[in-house]
């Protein structure tokens, strides 16, 4: 690893980027592979700070390098949230990061994730240009969506200067609601009637080696306990305690479940591959934290001597059912399992990074 | 046609599936932005992906332009036909794939008309979020192309946030698929760039669409104010209360005047205007929301609060709503319709300032609109007869569209760039961003093949002549919002 540059103004940054010949933007570093190449960084963290946030519009603008935890407590006392639930608050992760990674919490599964709340950014492309596309308004349809296109971009096209996101007013009251299952299966299939029931939950989660749905439920304190107890007349479970249920939670946040050493990565996928990815991952070992209505794996994989095979096999395995995997931590290829080989990958990376400034997303 | 198009492009659907008489082609000439027309060499109607496929690079090898078109309900004239090129037209390809009820997904081709994915999912207490006033017409393909809203954006957003995978052939000839049956993805969003590229990408040949729980209980409920202000002052309050209802729709004086007229609709006596709010949810969920709006807009200066107390009041209220656009047509015989978006507290201030600009150019402006959204819907009338009218209409249509960047908006909400507004991108971004963008397109379609003539200012857009309402709208098929 080289050089760290800590840029202060957005002029510094579009300076850096002109003149470094191969960088990388770096948040935080929660997710420490997302940085982990042989290019220069460039710490965002000395661009922190809410720019502008006003409630009546449902909307904020801050600059790329302000912890989420920030913006969470900013939002917080004007009674709003980010729906799409960020993860790593606590760890310090960083909105620039949060958009690059691509990464959203439980509570994506009601509203939607980062790209459904990204509404603009101000980026310096590889020509070292500070750009703005999107708006600051709730909505907008003008010109190209580059904005979504950079959730998940990981860097590799564009530095993150800035972003504005629309924000929803946060739910007075929730319940957790540990319903009992008695396989995966049955918990897939749960999670799907919930999925269509009147319920409208924001979280269906199941916790790393430990049995039942978590099934979270958000609205105004007087439905509340209605709801729950309508739900568990239906299905055999508990209400937590709200000590109890914000622990759980914040446990899947940070990621506190992995095991140290272990390789931690992020595999979308679909409840028509959940029965065999769970078999297969099982089989490598691993520790799993299913996600947004079994929309996600966050997945602790061993890489001790003699698994390294283990993690090749689930690769090949991921190719077969056309899943990709992301590490965010651990000694594992960036991007592994299913990888599109498509010609516009190359010329839109051109289109924004025509002298190949910032790392391509496969190295 | 065999003269101007290559053999290998007409050989790819026999000849009864060729368009090429002008009787034929008449029908393709324009969509619902009426005051622009133009007549492509023909049209193709392929019945399978394959043979959109084999259309695109067939047209890629001869650098023919094509312009793919669902059912043609642009507003901005997205699918405006190029003289030197084909029209793709996509209405074939209308099969629903799959639904995936457990997943909450539907595959469905380009073709598909928007209602027809929800009347498909209704059985599994699903529906297809996206409502564009069209929806009973325009197809998914269009949607997708030019990221379509609704009424109930608010809380589910736009097409964008509904696409979760794409198959699609670009303007290369390439044939690429992103995304698929999961919510979530790792990489860039591809399916977030394409959404919304108005035909410059390529064409979408299978779309993933999110489906959503239907809301077991669903409250609408009608105020009347003296004025449009005290309505807007509404929206605030309701904002202000930390409830997220799924719509907030305003109507001012003449879209209710119309409104009357056409569909007999009632509302409260005295009221210059009409403020439509919606909440869905669990009923124990509505039941609590519901009684904190009734305190909101019991304390608003409302004349008259009308709650639906059934499904068929609520259809009521949303029939005078969604009919305004076609029943100002009663009052005028032609408008244009901008969609440009203002921060949602100046809205006041940007319909006092549509209002006086109207009033200078001795021109009536009737307003629908997304409150909610901050997204306007000034329909601006004219009649296009008068020598000169149609131009006076653009430019009031001109200084609406300016005033919106001015106050940090949009021009544009959900309708699209397309050619309508094409000069307006220079206003709304600088040369950089322009230059990317075009670099952007570049990368997707080196030979500008794909719907030429939209969103970038090229001067090749034709020039406006008056038309009148569009055939379906006359019928009352098609309305414009």
């Amino acid at each position: 690893m080289s050089t760290v540059v800590h840029p202060d103004s957005l002029e510094v940054l579009t300076e850096a980027v002109r003149s470094i010949p191969r960088l990388l933007p770096v948040g935080a570093g929660t997710k420490p592979r997302l940085v982990a190449t042989d290019a220069s960084r460039v710490s965002l963290a000395g661009l922190r700070g809410v720019l502008e946030y006003d409630p009546g519009e449902f909307t904020f603008t801050a600059l790329a390098g302000t912890p989420i935890r920030e913006v969470v407590a900013a939002l917080e006392e004007k009674g709003q949230y980010l729906p799409f639930d960020p993860l790593q608050v606590e760890a310090g992760s960083t909105l620039g990061g949060v958009i690059a990674s691509g990464i959203s919490g439980p509570g994506r599964l009601r509203y939607g994730g980062v790209r459904d709340f990204i509404l603009g950014v101000r980026m310096v492309d590889g020509a070292g240009r500070l750009l703005r596309f999107g708006g600051k308004v709730v909505k907008n349809a003008a010109g190209f969506d580059v904005p979504k296109f950079l959730v998940g971009s990981l860097g590799r096209f564009g530095v993150i200067a800035e972003a504005t996101f629309k924000v929803f007013p946060r739910p007075e009251a929730r319940r957790t609601l540990r319903l009992a299952v008695p396989s995966l299966s049955a918990a897939v299939e749960l999670a799907g009637s919930l999925g269509r029931s009147r319920f409208d939950p924001e979280a269906i989660d199941v916790l790393p080696d430990e049995g039942g749905l978590l099934v979270r439920l958000a609205g105004p304190e007087a439905a509340m306990d209605a709801l729950a107890t309508d739900l568990l007349q239906r299905h055999p479970g508990e209400c937590l305690p709200e000590a109890v249920a914000s622990g759980l939670w914040q446990r899947l946040n940070g990621f506190s479940w992995r095991r140290p050493g272990d390789v931690l990565c992020k595999i979308p996928c679909h409840r028509g591959v959940v029965a065999p990815l769970e078999v297969a991952l099982r089989e490598a070992g691993a520790r799993v934290h299913w996600s947004a209505g079994f929309n996600v794996a966050f997945v602790s994989v061993p890489t001790t001597p003699g698994s390294g095979e283990g993690l090749e096999r689930l690769s090949s395995l991921l190719v077969g059912w056309g899943l990709t995997a992301l590490t965010l931590d651990g000694a594992a290829p960036l991007l592994w399992g299913a990888r599109p080989d498509q010609r516009i990958g190359t010329a839109v990376k051109h289109a924004l990074d025509p002298d190949d400034r910032f790392p391509g997303v496969y190295t | 046609m065999g003269n101007v198009l290559p053999n290998r492009l007409v050989g790819v659907l026999p000849p009864e599936r060729w368009l090429t008489r002008p009787v034929e082609l008449a029908a393709y000439e324009s969509d619902a932005l009426t005051a622009f027309r133009t007549r492509p060499v023909a049209v193709a109607v392929p019945e399978t992906t394959d043979e959109v496929v084999s259309l695109v690079r067939a047209c890629h090898d001869a650098r023919i332009p094509f312009v793919a078109r669902g059912s043609g309900t642009s507003l901005s004239g997205g699918s405006l036909p190029v003289a030197d090129g084909i029209v793709i037209t996509l209405n074939r390809l209308n099969r629903i794939l799959r639904i995936d009820p457990g997943q909450r997904i539907a595959v469905v081709e380009p073709g598909v008309i928007n209602t027809h994915v929800s009347v498909a999912a209704a059985a599994h207490g699903l529906y297809y979020a996206p409502d564009p006033s069209s929806q009973t017409i325009c197809t998914i393909g269009g949607n997708v192309a030019f990221n379509s809203g609704g009424a109930h954006c608010l809380k589910t957003g736009m097409t964008a946030n509904h696409v979760l995978g794409l198959k699609a052939v670009l303007a290369t000839g390439e044939v690429v698929s992103w995304g698929g049956d999961s919510r979530e993805r790792v990489g860039p969003d591809w399916c977030g760039l394409f959404t919304g590229n108005e035909g410059l990408f390529g064409i979408a040949l299978e779309i993933t669409l999110q489906l959503l729980p239907k809301a077991e209980t669903v409250h609408t409920v009608l105020a009347g104010y003296r004025s449009l202000e005290e309505a807007g002052n509404a929206v605030a309050a309701v904002i202000g209360s930390g409830l997220l209802p799924s719509a907030m729709e305003i109507m001012d004086a003449l879209a209710l005047e119309a409104a009357r007229a056409a569909v007999h609709a009632d509302y409260p006596p005295g009221c210059e205007a009409v403020l439509i709010v919606e909440l869905e949810g669990p009923r124990e969920t509505v039941a609590v929301e519901r009684a904190r709006l009734d305190q909101i807009l019991a304390v608003s200066a409302a004349v008259g609060i009308r709650p639906a107390r059934d499904a068929a009041e609520r259809l009521a209220i949303w029939k005078g709503r969604k009919s305004a656009f076609s029943a100002v047509g009663r009052l005028s015989p032609d408008y244009i319709v901008q969609d440009g978006v203002v921060p949602r507290q100046r809205l006041g201030e940007a319909l006092r300032r549509i209002d006086l600009m109207g009033r200078e150019a001795g021109i009536r402006v009737a307003n629908v609109f997304h409150a909610g959204d901050g997204n306007l819907h000034p329909l601006i009338l004219f009649d296009g007869r008068q020598p000169g009218a149609l131009e006076r209409a653009e430019v009031l249509a001109g200084r609406i569209l300016r005033m919106c960047l001015e106050m940090g908006g949009s021009i544009t909400g959900e309708h699209g760039i397309g050619v309508e507004k094409s000069a307006f991108l220079p206003e709304m971004f600088g040369a950089d961003e322009i230059e990317v963008l075009r670099r952007l397109r570049a990368a997707f379609d080196p030979l500008e093949i794909a719907n030429p003539g939209k969103m970038f200012p090229d001067g090749t857009a034709p020039a406006l002549q008056h038309r009148g309402a569009h055939p379906l709208e006359r019928a009352g098929l098609l309305s414009r919002e």
